[in-house]
């Protein structure tokens, strides 16, 4: 399984986004990695989800982030999520960006 | 060197709109978090804030003052106002002229830059109002404060994110205590509820959608908070000549920093900032009787300032009441450490040590005292409290009882 989960095409776009936002070699970087090999620690961590959100545009609730522990975690994780989307069963505005503020006049901070 | 008193103190914030409210709020363990009403949270996945409730600017300013400077230097004049009619002091030119300002705040007006940034990004108006730049900067509070009071000493501003109103402080306790200056206003605020600044707390995914419970097990997050609080501190000699009463002695300050990283905090530079307070106030670490901690509610935080304050303390940790009273009155940022400064000063002067409301339960890596959810009437002489910010610049007042 892991060499299956290692050629697909999913998995090379998220491996790619781990390298490119920790400034890695992409060789370096495969499915069995350990956070801990990579020198990824939990800002690193947040920082890797936020680029994964904007490349398969999905939402990744913050409990799930806080149970990631792996690159395999995080693989799996966008892989569920995008089926869940693709499948528009999602819920929560999965797949989809919810929409921003309105255009109006008064930015929303205002008061 | 002198010996520098606290004589007043005045406070706004999540629980209470004055020093009488927001000790009472202490008392009781109120909460002071709802829902956040002054910026709309639209996609926000967090809706949750201590805002000052019922804070209307037309009570505390004109229209054309109100004009003139944002929520957060609003805030930090009407507590500073509070804390000089509670000190008592009556302004001479003399005073005047050897008084100190040194505030804190880690944002600024960030509801004013982020009107100015909607107007130029958004809607694509030509031109942004031009009061946005001094309404933006830190030191407006600060500016604002020496002209309310015709203050002409050094007045100046610290910005080290969470610890900056304790920087402020220990700041000026030394300029007091060095003879620089005799009387010195000092402490914070922030006003950080604006939709731009909330969504860049989002992405940081340290904020809890539900509540705040430091030191439990089950935690999720911290809850941000907004207001302000102000101190006079003065010589004791200043203020005994002058027949104003001490509400506690300033009795040590002490700061490091982690050299570690940019967000993670380290036990070590905690425990290194607190034992320089213990040293600068020249006290036996077993002479704390309570700590008022930075106990922000995130998994990080509370674990490693658990493991900092066994590192200072030794055995007597065990032995320490301790509570976070941003489970009360939020996360002020550049405010925090001088609202709970204010709250450590209560808790000496009074005699009533705060709970940590919303307790639920011990985490193994959070086994000390923590005060869980009641108020506890002890004595205790003297107290501290931590600021542990982002970047790692650690900040810790020693406050002893007078």
């Amino acid at each position: 399984m892991p060499d299956l989960m290692e050629t697909d095409e999913l998995t090379q776009r998220v491996l790619r986004i781990i390298a490119e936002t920790q400034r890695k070699d992409p060789a370096q970087v495969t499915v069995d990695s350990s956070f801990e090999e990579l020198g990824i620690d939990s800002m690193d961590g947040v920082n890797i989800v936020f680029a994964l959100e904007n490349e398969f545009n999905v939402n990744v609730p913050d409990e799930e982030v806080r149970s990631i522990r792996s690159v395999r975690d995080m693989v799996e994780g966008v892989r569920r999520l995008v089926e869940q989307s693709q499948q528009g069963s999602g819920g929560q505005s999965l797949g989809t960006e919810t929409p921003g503020p309105a255009p109006e006049d008064q930015a929303p901070a205002a008061s | 060197m002198r010996r520098v008193v606290v004589t007043g103190i005045g406070v706004l914030c999540g629980i209470g709109r004055n020093r009488e409210e927001f000790q009472a709020g202490l008392r009781e363990g109120r909460s002071g978090i709802g829902h956040i009403t002054n910026t709309e949270c639209l996609d926000l996945r967090f809706r949750e804030g201590a805002e000052v409730r019922c804070y209307n600017p037309n009570d505390h300013f004109s229209p054309k003052e109100a004009d003139m400077i944002d929520r957060f230097a609003q805030f930090a004049v009407v507590a500073a106002r509070e804390a000089v009619a509670h000190s008592g002091i009556e302004w001479t030119v003399d005073m005047r002229e050897n008084a100190a300002i040194v505030t804190g705040s880690c944002v600024g007006g960030q509801s004013t830059e982020n009107q100015g940034f909607w107007d130029v990004y958004k809607m694509g108006k030509p031109r942004v109002h031009p009061m946005t730049i001094p309404k933006t900067m830190a030191n407006a509070g600060a500016s604002a404060i020496s002209q309310e009071f015709g203050i002409t000493g050094p007045a100046f501003t610290i910005s080290t994110a969470c610890s900056s109103s304790a920087h402020a402080i220990g700041q000026a306790f030394s300029m007091v205590r060095s003879g620089m200056a005799d009387v010195a206003i000092t402490g914070g605020s922030e006003a950080p509820f604006s939709y731009g600044i909330l969504k860049a707390w989002e992405a940081m995914r340290v904020v809890s959608p539900t509540v705040c419970r430091p030191f439990s097990l089950d935690r999720n997050g911290m809850i941000l908070g907004e207001g302000s609080a102000m101190l006079v501190l003065e010589s004791l000699d200043h203020a005994l000549a002058r027949g104003a009463k001490p509400i506690a002695e300033v009795a040590g300050f002490g700061m490091s920093s982690d050299a570690h990283h940019i967000t993670q905090p380290s036990a070590e530079g905690a425990a290194k900032a607190i034992r320089m307070a213990l040293k600068d106030a020249c006290i036996a670490p077993d002479r704390i009787g309570y700590i008022n901690a930075h106990g922000t509610g995130t998994t990080a935080n509370d674990a490693t300032e658990t493991r900092a304050l066994h590192l200072a303390f030794g055995d007597h940790a065990k032995r320490l009441a301790i509570s976070s009273t941003k489970a009360m009155h939020g996360h002020a940022l550049g405010a925090a450490g001088a609202i709970e400064t204010a709250a450590a000063i209560f808790a000496v002067a009074n005699g009533i040590l705060p709970p940590t409301i919303n307790f639920t339960g011990p985490d193994p890596e959070c086994d000390l005292d923590y005060i869980p959810n009641c108020a506890r009437r002890a004595d205790a002489e003297y107290a501290l409290s931590n600021s542990f910010a982002f970047g790692g610049l650690n900040a810790v007042v020693a406050l002893k009882r007078y």
